[in-house]
């Protein structure tokens, strides 16, 4: 049977937060509209305010558009071993401490959990821990990335 | 938009059923509103390539999609503090028409201290389901 390869020692790597990403209005408006997000607290600043938000709140899931950015360190890093064309989403969870609005800088820290072979398909967890610059925890989202084995020849 | 509260929800209540209709179209705003422009999601030569029927949606479109049935039965946009699920089967969309995704939700438990709810959500497409232990914890006034 074929086996995907991919380094194992991988795990436990911690890929340091590297700058940060601003959260903008559009980006936010965009993925709402992206995923039917409905609510006037996505979209209109004036109706978040109105809830007590500095500005437009981000949906439950857009987190992962900052979290694949992080991933994508270790996923496309070649030492690492891994075909990304064999990637496929395995799981998937957000954790929120507080609610991403528009007007946030955000830092990621990528922690790589786990790296394993299971029947030939390597399964690797990665951690994203979203922080406010001034360290304030904002959301920690874990992905499950399945890289499959080779088809039979 | 509902607004629930805390003392109002019972284990076993559901939420409103959800039948959204996906097509390219909608592949194309997601993978431009998220960033995620892998051609599976986008190209069915691509997306047959590499053994898939035809194009699929992003995993992530359906999570958001049916994370969007709590969060709207909530009231608040900001209500969803744990969200988190497995992708069992794809979602196919035809060039033509469009993928039916349904979501059905149910409170599983309900916690005094934290005032949260946990929702099951069940998601299926094409009588396959889509999403595997689909689950939400949401804060309620």
């Amino acid at each position: 049977m074929t086996s995907v390869t991919v380094d194992e020692s991988f795990q436990g790597r911690v890929y340091p937060a590297s700058g940060t990403t601003a959260v903008t209005a559009g980006a936010v408006r965009a993925f709402a509209r992206a995923v039917r997000a409905v609510h006037p607290a996505h979209h209109d600043t004036a109706a978040a305010r109105a809830l007590g938000h500095a500005d437009v709140v981000a949906p439950p899931t857009f987190a992962v558009t900052l979290a694949q950015r992080a991933d994508a360190q270790f996923v496309t890093d070649p030492a690492a071993g891994i075909d990304y064309s064999r990637v496929v989403h395995g799981e998937q969870s957000f954790t929120h401490h507080r609610p991403i609005v528009a007007g946030d800088e955000l830092t990621a820290e990528l922690h790589v959990d786990r790296v394993r072979v299971v029947r030939g398909n390597a399964m690797v967890t990665t951690r994203t821990e979203l922080r406010l610059t001034d360290g304030t925890p904002v959301c920690t989202a874990v992905s499950t990335l399945v890289v499959r084995a080779p088809e039979e020849q | 938009m509902s607004t629930v509260r805390f003392e109002d929800v019972r284990v076993g209540d559901a939420l409103p059923a959800v039948r959204h209709e996906v097509t390219r179209a909608d592949l194309r705003a997601y993978a431009e509103a998220s960033g995620d422009r892998n051609p599976i999601h986008l190209d069915a030569d691509v997306a047959r390539s590499v053994g898939l029927p035809d194009v699929i949606a992003h995993g992530m479109l359906t999570m958001g999609l049916a994370g969007q049935s709590a969060a709207d039965w909530a009231g608040d946009p900001a209500a969803v503090v744990r969200y988190g699920t497995k992708f069992t089967a794809p979602v196919v969309v035809p060039a033509e028409g469009a993928a039916v995704v349904e979501v059905a939700g149910t409170v599983a438990a309900r916690d005094e201290d934290a005032r949260t709810v946990t929702v099951d959500l069940a998601v299926t497409s094409a009588g396959a389901k889509v999403l595997g232990r689909a689950r939400a914890v949401v804060r309620l006034p």
